[in-house]
């Protein structure tokens, strides 16, 4: 399992480069986890994003499909391909701390 | 992470057929290539453009005649000559529209929409707008452009091209 230190702290990763534990997020690690993802500063649509992400990750047990997300998070398609360009759903669930969404939509 | 192969850049996805599990396999593949990062292109061609035929789009259906893999509800293999049977298509095209939004695959007009806003890009083929005498103003509004075969491969190119 990849181990990575980030702030000072050893934190561990699955073989998808996602967070292995889910406690291990806080804000300024996903800071720095954007930042590997090429995204310099998260703005409040960014954060927008994640919360939306993680609080539906807590619910269902999955990240939410993009269109489940655009309709509920009041960030469109457009705007979450701008915020996160390299595919969305997998890079803002790797910043939300979360493992690799499993749906196909 | 181990990744010795190349990533996939590019894929131009190319749409024949117009029924609704026609369509479908094709606006899956290049939505999901939009969600990985991937370029994608789709292009509409023969029967497949009624899926962007603004008139069409909306009522595409299922084929339940010669269609030797379709299935009854409670999973048995559907007599091929009950999907003869009037209202045998309507009903299971609503059937696998109802499945479809339980998994929250949206209908082709929004998906499409979804795929274009995405940076998704959208074509039909020329040679099948003429034959079926269609004019760019009877295609939906979120088509980039009408290409030839030539300018469809030079869209394509440097990326793979899925037949569907």
């Amino acid at each position: 399992m990849p181990v990575k230190e980030i702030l000072g702290k050893m934190i561990e990763f699955d073989d998808d480069g996602h967070l292995k534990n889910l406690n291990d997020w806080n804000e300024e690690i996903a800071k720095e986890l954007a930042k590997e993802e090429g995204i310099a500063e998260l703005t409040d649509r960014h954060w927008l994003v994640i919360n939306y992400m993680r609080q539906e990750y807590q619910k269902v047990g999955d990240a939410p499909s993009i269109r489940k997300l655009t309709k509920e998070s009041g960030v469109d398609t457009k705007e979450l391909y701008q915020l996160f360009p390299k595919g969305p759903a997998k890079k803002a669930a790797k910043i939300a701390g979360l493992p690799k969404p499993k749906g196909c939509i | 992470m181990t990744n010795q192969q190349e990533e996939i850049k590019k894929v131009s996805i190319i749409v024949s057929r117009g029924s609704l599990d026609g369509v479908y396999p094709g606006l899956i593949l290049a939505n999901g290539a939009r969600m990985e990062g991937i370029e994608a292109n789709l292009f509409f061609t023969f029967f497949g453009l009624d899926a962007i035929v603004d008139k069409r789009m909306d009522k595409l259906s299922i084929v339940t005649v010669g269609n030797a893999a379709m299935r009854l509800p409670w999973g048995q293999k559907m007599p091929t000559w009950l999907g003869a049977i009037p209202g045998m298509a309507a009903f299971a095209t609503w059937m696998m529209k109802k499945e479809m939004e339980k998994l929250d695959v949206p209908p082709v007009r929004e998906f499409l929409q979804m795929i274009k806003d995405s940076g998704g890009e959208i074509y039909a083929c020329k040679l099948a707008m003429d034959m079926f005498h269609l004019k760019k103003e009877d295609l939906w509004e979120g088509v980039s452009d009408v290409l030839t075969v030539g300018e469809f491969y030079q869209k394509a190119a440097g990326g793979i091209v899925l037949f569907t």
